[in-house]
């Protein structure tokens, strides 16, 4: 079988994820091996004008971007999405807490009416295009990338877990960002990541997005034994999940 | 370039770039030539109102993946101006460290992966695997080490965790600072293998000069990254971190969704280069001599002579970073939990980014939740000096090669190392 060929496609975003790929290092040219890349503004100053696999990064802001990703998905494959920007919009979201209007007259005050700073709400990709696979974090995780591209291009479904943050947190030995009064997000989070926030010394903040069907019971019951509040949890839960299920039940 | 040519179609030169080129010239004169910014912009400066101060450098580090131990920092500094938070020693050292790690990494990224390339006149680093197979395997040990040295001290490789106002949230254990400290005294070879490597292929820079204005942190007696006041090549006078709005003096552009600055000029430029031309004095011994090597003197006004200044730094930080190393582990690390407590306040947190100096701004209420912000990225900074320089360099050149114009402006723009195009090998070149 013929290498697969590969387009890399940016919206926006910090580009942290396709930093992820080049911090594959030597691991990369062995990707390379299995995939052929043909579109990467770092890669490859060619373009293609159809690819098996477009990876897709970042979040889609404009009315432009929006036709950038129609039109991507009519010259690919398969569609994978890349990060919490482009998986589910990620802390782009933050903006559609606030009128939109006013957000664009605190940035640009009395310039905001100029019509190439116009913006609409953020969506991930998956709101306005087909995606066949996502790949979560922020940054994403090199190696769940890699694992799920090869997959892809043996035409095999990747797996990825369904399990809490908290497993993984627990297996690296931590104590718990509860017993320091602090509110974190591993009960409801996608494990995957292998839990480097807690382990840092920090809350999971949600980069993951939710498990499939969070227990937002045993969250309530967390919050009532350390003595916080639901609404301080939906505060941090809308930090990377603005808009998204099971934020604001 | 008498007729007229349209290189690409609109909507790819909008959306796919990230930065566009637009020149138009006829028979041989140069009418218009404008630098172009359509990113989509993403305000985080609304975003952050209404976020607990705790939060803010989790957001903020999302402005841009290679330099987010920058923003990281720069908010946390700002946070703790506004609340009159003062850390220790160590913490105030670490964090130094921390950051030179992303200057290791982020500027052997750039030197590494795009402008060997461009030196060695192919479109990419995956041809040189091929036929330079040593010279991209000492780059790929340089920038690993950078993503390790980050990896150790803030917690992962992009986007730290460690780093929180007060302090670090889990700080590093003293032999692996010892490993540390080993490993970067073992990539000196590697470094001057680039140095020599980008010192052979320095004369292939276009011997392009323009009179510029250049501004960086300055602090008596160091290399300043981190801490100092604000300087210029156009005056002695410095000014405090705290009054930076009166030196970026931003715009908005119709050219640009970015906003621009100006301060003495119509123009200026920050990055390696400047801090360059504002602190070579104090460089380290090895990297004077790493300067003087490749014909990098101060008062340089070739944009090109950034890459050659990042390399400089790349030195630097690794030969300071062993210096501070020493320090902290004779000393003996302190475990020390950052209690920080909230309080009303304006602050602002400066720190120098691998592509310049960089400003973070917020206010908070009493109980620590941001009331609004305003920052400052060292790649807005350098847009209205990129189009200066176009403007003096495009009707130098304009009589070649349409190809060779095209690469040549990529070229000048990519030596600003500007994060809209990180990662951007293709710049759209219009000409019309
Ligand atoms: S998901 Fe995070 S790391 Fe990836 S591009 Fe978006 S902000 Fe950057
Ligand atoms: S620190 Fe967070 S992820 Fe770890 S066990 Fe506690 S709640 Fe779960
Ligand atoms: S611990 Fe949470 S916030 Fe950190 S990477 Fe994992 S999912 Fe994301």
């Amino acid at each position: 079988m013929d290498k697969p060929t590969v387009g890399i496609f940016d919206f926006a975003c910090c580009e942290g994820c396709q930093l992820q790929i080049v911090n594959m290092e030597e691991e990369l040219l062995d990707l390379v091996s299995v995939i052929n890349p043909v579109q990467w503004r770092e890669g490859s100053s060619d373009k293609a004008e159809r690819v098996d696999i477009a990876i897709v990064e970042g979040s889609i802001t404009r009315a432009e971007d929006e036709e950038h990703a129609h039109d991507i998905r009519s010259r690919a494959g398969i569609v994978i999405a890349i990060g919490a920007c482009a998986t589910f919009g990620g802390v782009n979201k933050l903006k559609n807490n606030f009128d939109l209007a006013e957000v664009k007259q605190y940035v640009y005050g009395d310039s905001a009416r100029m019509h190439h700073l116009n913006t609409q709400p953020t969506k991930g990709i998956n709101e306005v295009i087909h995606v066949d696979y996502n790949i979560q974090g922020c940054p994403m995780n090199e190696k769940e990338f890699s694992y799920a591209v090869r997959c892809l291009a043996k035409g095999v479904e990747p797996v990825i877990p369904n399990h809490p943050v908290c497993v993984e947190c627990k297996m690296r030995g931590n104590v718990c960002r509860y017993e320091y009064n602090e509110i974190c997000l591993g009960p409801l989070t996608r494990a995957g990541c292998n839990a480097p926030c807690p382990t840092g010394g920090f809350w999971c903040f949600g980069c993951r997005g939710w498990v499939d069907n969070p227990n937002t019971d045993a969250a309530r019951d967390i919050m009532d034994y350390y003595g916080l509040t639901v609404e301080q949890l939906k505060g941090k839960m809308r930090l990377f999940n603005s808009k998204q299920e099971h934020t604001d039940e | 370039m008498s007729k007229t040519v349209d290189i690409n179609e609109q909507h790819v030169t909008r959306v796919e770039g990230h930065g566009n080129i637009r020149v138009r010239a006829s028979d041989g004169a140069v009418e218009q030539v404008e630098w172009q910014v359509p990113e989509a912009p993403r305000f985080f400066e609304a975003m952050v109102r209404g976020r607990d101060y705790q939060d803010i450098q989790t957001i903020v580090s999302r402005i841009c993946g290679i330099c987010s131990v920058t923003h990281s920092l720069a908010a946390i500094k700002a946070i703790e101006a506004a609340m009159g938070i003062s850390v220790s020693e160590q913490t105030d050292k670490l964090r130094i460290l921390t950051h030179y790690g992303e200057q290791l990494e982020s500027h052997s990224l750039h030197v590494g992966y795009l402008v060997a390339p461009d030196l060695l006149g192919v479109n990419s680093v995956l041809p040189l695997v091929e036929s330079h197979p040593d010279v991209v395997k000492t780059i790929i040990r340089i920038h690993r080490l950078g993503n390790d040295w980050m990896e150790l001290l803030g917690g992962r490789r992009t986007h730290p965790v460690t780093l929180r106002p007060g302090g670090f949230g889990k700080l590093p254990r003293e032999s692996e600072l010892k490993k540390l400290r080993n490993d970067l005294e073992n990539i000196i070879p590697d470094l001057k293998t680039v140095a020599q490597v980008i010192g052979d292929l320095a004369p292939k820079l276009p011997a392009f000069n323009r009179d510029t204005e250049y501004i960086s942190l300055l602090n008596e007696g160091e290399y300043s990254f981190y801490h100092g006041r604000i300087a210029s090549t156009d005056t002695e006078e410095t000014k405090d971190v705290d009054e930076f709005e009166s030196v970026v003096n931003e715009y908005v552009s119709p050219q640009s969704t970015a906003k621009w600055t100006r301060w003495h000029r119509d123009a200026y430029a920050v990055g390696a280069l400047a801090r360059f031309n504002l602190n070579a004095e104090e460089l380290k011994p090895l990297a004077k001599e790493t300067a003087q090597n490749l014909g990098l003197t101060q008062g340089c006004c070739n944009p090109f002579m950034n890459n050659v200044a990042q390399v400089v730094e790349c030195v630097q930080v690794v030969e300071h970073g062993i210096e501070l190393l020493d320090d902290v582990l004779s000393q003996g690390i302190e475990e020390e939990v950052p209690a920080p407590k909230p309080a009303p306040g304006t602050g602002v947190g400066c720190v120098e980014a691998p592509r310049g100096i960089l400003f973070h701004k917020y206010s908070f209420d009493e109980h620590g939740v941001c009331q609004g912000g305003n920052i400052c990225i060292p790649t807005n900074q350098n847009h209205a000096n990129i189009q200066k320089d176009f403007e003096s360099f495009v009707p130098q050149i304009i009589d070649r090669d349409q190809e060779e114009v095209r690469l040549l402006l990529e070229m000048l723009v990519r030596s600003y190392d500007p994060c809209i195009s990180c990662s951007t090998h293709y710049l759209n070149v219009d000409f019309v």
